[in-house]
């Protein structure tokens, strides 16, 4: 049938149609794990605080996301007499799409890939620091003091972190030898980087906290001083896209971290009740994980203040990766361990 | 030696670990929440709530008019008309209580000889409008009515104590 279908269809509209399933299939489960994350974080942050969380709406609270996102929906989106329209409103939609376009080159499982790129974490890396933009744009559309200052203190944070975020990026690649993210998944068969890594998987971790706007580091939408930072003109969908914007980012974080330091759709053991799991079950409950991690950091620290994150970044990480890469790329080629060599 | 001390455990991040070793104990342990509407507290014998007139057995009404209570009144929230009444009794023709004023201080049936003006366990008399919350005798006595059984247990409850 579907071999029949292909046949009659000129090549390329198969092709595109092809993409389009898969992209659909990759972003329908997103922006579903997107509005269960935010229930997911509500339940843990209520637990670690002996509260119950979100319980009335559905069984268990669980159609809450639901109910948010249908609000949400429903209201109306104010534009500021002050702000810049066209800016105002294409600011979360570039967070929102920069979001989703980062996950075509996530490998799910072995091949199971949208886009198989030779440089794909060149490519995240490019996606994450775009994202930026959308802040700005946001921070300065919107004309407002407060929400300028959220757009500069983030831009300056996530570019800070970004720098520290690169050089763990650069020892892993140097232990992998190559760019495509499915070569780093499989370089970790016989040990999950975390092992070798275990201090840049720290920094990873900390900086993508930095790098998604959270808690300890959520500065930018500081409610206590900035009132929401960047975000407090916008309502309704807009405030949405930001919203599942930046969950979705934290997802990719999560994703991320699963496949440089996890082992990605690689199972704990390589043994019978283990491989028994299918692949994406593997990524998905690493991500699972890590972003437990990321809602138990935001139950537990209080939130840095700015001089301290920028210390922090620049005086600890910045120095601590950069030894780190020597000293990785100085242990490879002291035993010979240098992948693709020649 | 502190110097290292100290690095180590930054470095270690030995404070941040203990810290989210205690949001984990936390995580696991049962939370408190009561389920409100469905689920209630338990309120102490001596909780200060909605105003009440008590009657005595007889069905005769305790309050003797003798302003105490409107006296003793903090905020003024009480005002009383009194009436010598066809069997010669005094009694209040008029008894007013404005709960938007009143701070639910306790002091009217602290002030009470006859025990006529209490203050009941109720907490959930929430109105629309801001008139229905000026009480008059007969609302107050109809919460008397209705609460009867719980004041006589709390003043029972509570007497030991005076």
């Amino acid at each position: 049938m579907v071999d029949l279908l292909a046949g009659l269809l000129p090549p390329f509209v198969w092709r595109l149609i092809v993409i389009v399933v898969q992209i659909v299939a990759i972003v329908l489960p997103l922006l579903i794990a997107v509005a269960y994350l935010t229930y997911a974080e509500r339940k843990v942050i209520g637990a670690m605080q002996l509260r119950k969380g979100p319980n009335t709406v559905g069984p268990l609270g669980l159609l809450q996301p639901m109910a948010d996102g249908l609000k949400l929906f429903v209201k109306e989106t104010v534009l500021p007499t002050n702000s810049n329209p066209v800016i105002f409103i294409g600011a979360p939609m570039l967070t929102f799409f920069l979001a989703l376009v980062a996950w075509a080159v996530i490998p799910f499982d072995q091949g199971m890939v949208l886009a198989d790129i030779n440089v794909g974490i060149l490519y995240i890396f490019a996606i994450s620091s775009m994202g930026v933009y959308g802040i700005v744009m946001a921070g300065w559309a919107s004309n407002s003091k407060y929400a300028f200052l959220g757009g500069l203190r983030s831009a300056a944070q996530m570019v800070s972190y970004e720098v520290s975020i690169g050089f763990v990026l650069i020892s892993v690649l140097l232990t992998v030898g190559s760019l495509n993210l499915s070569d780093v998944v499989l370089a970790q068969k016989k040990m999950w980087f975390i092992i070798p890594h275990l201090p840049m998987f720290f920094i990873f971790l900390i900086s993508g906290l930095a790098e998604t706007n959270r808690s300890p580091f959520d500065l930018p939408e500081a409610e206590a001083e900035l009132v929401a930072g960047y975000n407090v003109e916008y309502s309704a969908m807009a405030f949405a896209l930001f919203f599942l914007g930046e969950y979705a980012n934290m997802l990719l974080m999560g994703a991320m971290t699963s496949i440089l330091f996890l082992g990605g759709w690689l199972p704990l053991f390589d043994i019978a009740p283990f491989n028994m799991i299918p692949g994406p079950l593997w990524l998905f409950l690493k991500i699972c994980f890590v972003m437990f991690i990321f809602l138990w950091v935001r139950a537990t620290f209080p939130r840095y203040r700015y001089d301290q994150l920028m210390r922090l970044g620049w005086k600890v990480f910045l120095p601590f990766s950069l030894i780190w890469l020597v000293l990785t790329a100085s242990v490879l080629t002291a035993f010979g361990w240098l992948p693709n060599q020649g | 030696m502190s110097f290292i001390d100290r690095t180590a455990r930054a470095f270690f991040l030995y404070e941040l670990f203990q810290g989210l070793a205690v949001t984990l104990r936390y995580f696991f342990k049962p939370p408190v929440t009561i389920n409100y509407p469905y689920e209630k507290g338990v309120l102490s014998p001596r909780f200060r709530g909605e105003h009440a007139l008590r009657r005595y057995a007889n069905g005769e009404e305790r309050c003797i008019a003798c302003k105490l209570c409107e006296a003793v009144c903090p905020a003024q929230a009480i005002t009383i008309e009194p009436e010598p009444r066809a069997d010669g009794s005094r009694r209040a023709r008029r008894y007013d209580l404005d709960m938007t004023k009143c701070i639910f201080c306790g002091f009217c049936q602290e002030a009470c000889p006859v025990d006529a003006i209490v203050e009941g366990p109720n907490f959930e008399y929430a109105t629309e409008t801001r008139a229905e919350l000026m009480y008059n005798k007969s609302k107050l006595l109809a919460n008397g009515d209705r609460w009867e059984v719980e004041l006589a247990y709390r003043i029972a409850a509570d007497a030991p104590y005076r």
